[in-house]
């Protein structure tokens, strides 16, 4: 398929280069249209929030207040901080200019005058990057005031993360945003609401907003024809773990899964098995190897196979991994995230990393199988933000469908003690 | 105690937000360019600047991993350790970088030269296992080339 996120033309990422090839036609289309227009276009075309919700991009943009006395404020997500996930990073390498140019035109379609992309700390050199490009995009008039002539004006500044995967949440980083601690607010009120400094925002993934040009650019039909029907556009795919050619592959979504290692990452090293996928960033629940045929990248496929797509980044272990040690690292990853706000998450996923850690070494009992699910269960839905369930769903989908290898440790440690 | 260059920058950082405390976080990022690290007397000096209680700035700097109270070594090694990494012989590369700068992670060593940390997911997934030395990754590592790598620098 042709590519659209990260197109294979040198230099793309030059305003010069963006420019001949295009860039920025989708911007002064989108100022000819009304606002309402452009974010019916967005809408009609079913694009669906890359940052792992899939929530639909169009009806987000309509929840903004049309009337308001407040300003209004777009944040672009690029936190990217979920382990196995590594594809906006290719955007801000790549092709800046068309997350620019989204963010543009989704300011224009929600009457915002100020966009933020809070990128974290970690991507220093990509921070540098995507500033060069908003400086020449600023130099050129593509942003500021009376945008290509017209009425519309607006900034766009980037603020730099600090270390901290919760900032990925919304309402964190809108508290990051505001010179706090990232401590994800209750919602209600939602952020179209009351957003950040009490304003409405909208806050959108970098990967979403880079897709928005497309949609204005060729017509919400052509967008919508691609890949699968209700989850459609093209779609960053990260593979990582026991694949020979790691790395981001575009595809429109729908690609099958066992194409995308075999095709795209060039199979398994040694030709193992494989033992398990997790599809979508550690947060998602984890998939059998013998559960994966014929399922697809998109929402639905992947959601009727027991998971979700989440940030499309696919994690591959062959036969020979030891994934209690990989269920112990992910849970010390949330137990270490977890910002420490809800009872349940703050002390749960300790307990839970605590007992795999056991199971590490040697020292797992057989009722803790079922205590690990018991904490899990009781992560999850109890916490102000979607961090207790993502360290919740690993740690269940692991012990339902790997049961076994807990058995195996637990008979093993007990044999041992007698 | 912002240079005066640090200074102007701050002052126009500040016009970014629509409130003053949001700049918090981005000079921050400015005096631990300039000091290597955020001192308590830093920290109270942003407070004065920023009109923000002491405690909220301290709350902020020991929130954040990326924020440092107390001075790194000369060369500040993160590795990640997660899944993909992992499952690509990140033991290896940390135990490498152990045995070539003699600390291990959380320590700097005892010249001043090494800091060395485990950290979490870097967003290199694909080009797992991987070290950053301040802002440049260095990816697809194995235990020769990080040695190679650390004796460059040396």
């Amino acid at each position: 398929m042709e590519r659209y996120i990260l197109p294979d033309i040198p230099n793309f990422h030059e305003i010069d280069v963006y420019e001949q090839h295009g860039g920025y036609s989708a911007l002064k289309k989108a100022l000819g249209m009304n606002p309402a227009e452009v974010t019916d276009e967005v809408k009609k075309s079913n694009l669906r929030g890359r940052g792992g919700a899939c929530f639909p991009t169009g009806l987000k943009w309509t929840f903004m207040p049309k009337d308001n006395a407040k300003p209004k404020y777009l944040c672009v997500n690029g936190d990217e901080s979920e382990p196995g996930t590594f594809k906006d990073r290719q955007i801000f390498e790549f092709n800046p200019h068309q997350l620019i140019e989204g963010t543009l035109i989704g300011c224009y379609a929600m009457g915002i005058t100020t966009a933020y992309i809070y990128i974290r700390g970690e991507y220093g050199k990509w921070i540098k990057m995507l500033q060069k490009a908003i400086d020449d995009a600023y130099a050129k008039g593509y942003i500021g005031q009376n945008i290509l002539g017209s009425n519309f004006s607006t900034n766009i500044y980037l603020h730099k993360g600090a270390g901290a995967y919760i900032c990925g949440e919304e309402s964190s980083l809108m508290e990051s945003l505001e010179g706090n601690r990232g401590y994800p607010r209750v919602k209600p009120p939602f952020p179209a609401q009351r957003g950040v400094w009490n304003c409405p925002t909208t806050i959108n993934n970098v990967e979403t907003m880079t897709n928005v040009p497309l949609i204005i650019n060729k017509g919400w039909e052509w967008y919508s024809k691609i890949g699968a029907p209700k989850h459609p556009g093209p779609i960053l795919v990260g593979i990582s773990g026991h694949v020979n050619k790691p790395g981001v592959y575009e595809v429109a979504t729908g690609e099958l899964l066992t194409d995308l290692i075999y095709n795209y990452a060039g199979g398994v090293p040694g030709n193992k098995k494989i033992k398990a996928i997790i599809p979508g960033g550690s947060s998602t629940m984890i998939l059998r190897g013998d559960q994966i045929e014929g399922v697809r990248m998109d929402a639905d496929s992947l959601k009727a196979a027991g998971s979700s797509v989440g940030t499309a980044g696919m994690i591959v272990m062959d036969e020979e991994t030891d994934l209690i040690r990989v269920i112990s690292r992910i849970s010390k990853f949330y137990y270490h995230e977890s910002c420490g706000q809800c009872t349940p998450c703050r002390e749960g996923t300790g307990w839970l990393w605590k007992i795999l850690k056991r199971f590490e070494t040697g020292e797992g009992r057989m009722q803790d199988i079922d205590l690990l699910v018991d904490i899990a269960n009781n992560i999850e839905g109890n916490t102000i933000c979607a961090l207790g369930d993502a360290a919740a769903w690993p740690v269940q989908s692991m012990v339902r469908r790997f049961r076994d290898e807990f058995e195996k440790r637990a008979k093993r440690s007990e044999a041992a003690a007698a | 105690m912002l240079t005066e260059e640090n200074l102007k920058k701050a002052e126009e950082i500040k016009k970014r937000y629509p409130e003053a405390k949001a700049a918090l976080l981005p000079i921050l990022w400015i005096a631990q360019e300039q000091e290597g690290y955020i001192s308590e007397d830093m920290m109270k000096y942003l407070g004065t600047m920023l009109n923000l209680p002491f405690a909220h700035i301290l709350g902020v700097v020991s929130f954040y991993t990326m924020y440092h109270d107390k001075p790194l070594g000369h060369y500040h090694l993160e590795v990640c350790t997660n899944v993909s990494c992992m499952l690509r012989g990140s033991d290896k590369i940390l135990q490498t970088i152990e045995h070539v700068c003699g600390v291990k992670p959380g320590q700097t060593s005892a010249d001043g030269k090494w800091t060395v940390n485990e950290v979490e997911c870097m967003g290199a997934c694909g080009g797992a296992p991987m070290i950053a030395i301040g802002e440049e990754y260095y990816e697809n590592l194995s235990p020769e080339k990080t040695e190679e790598l650390l004796k460059k620098l040396s």
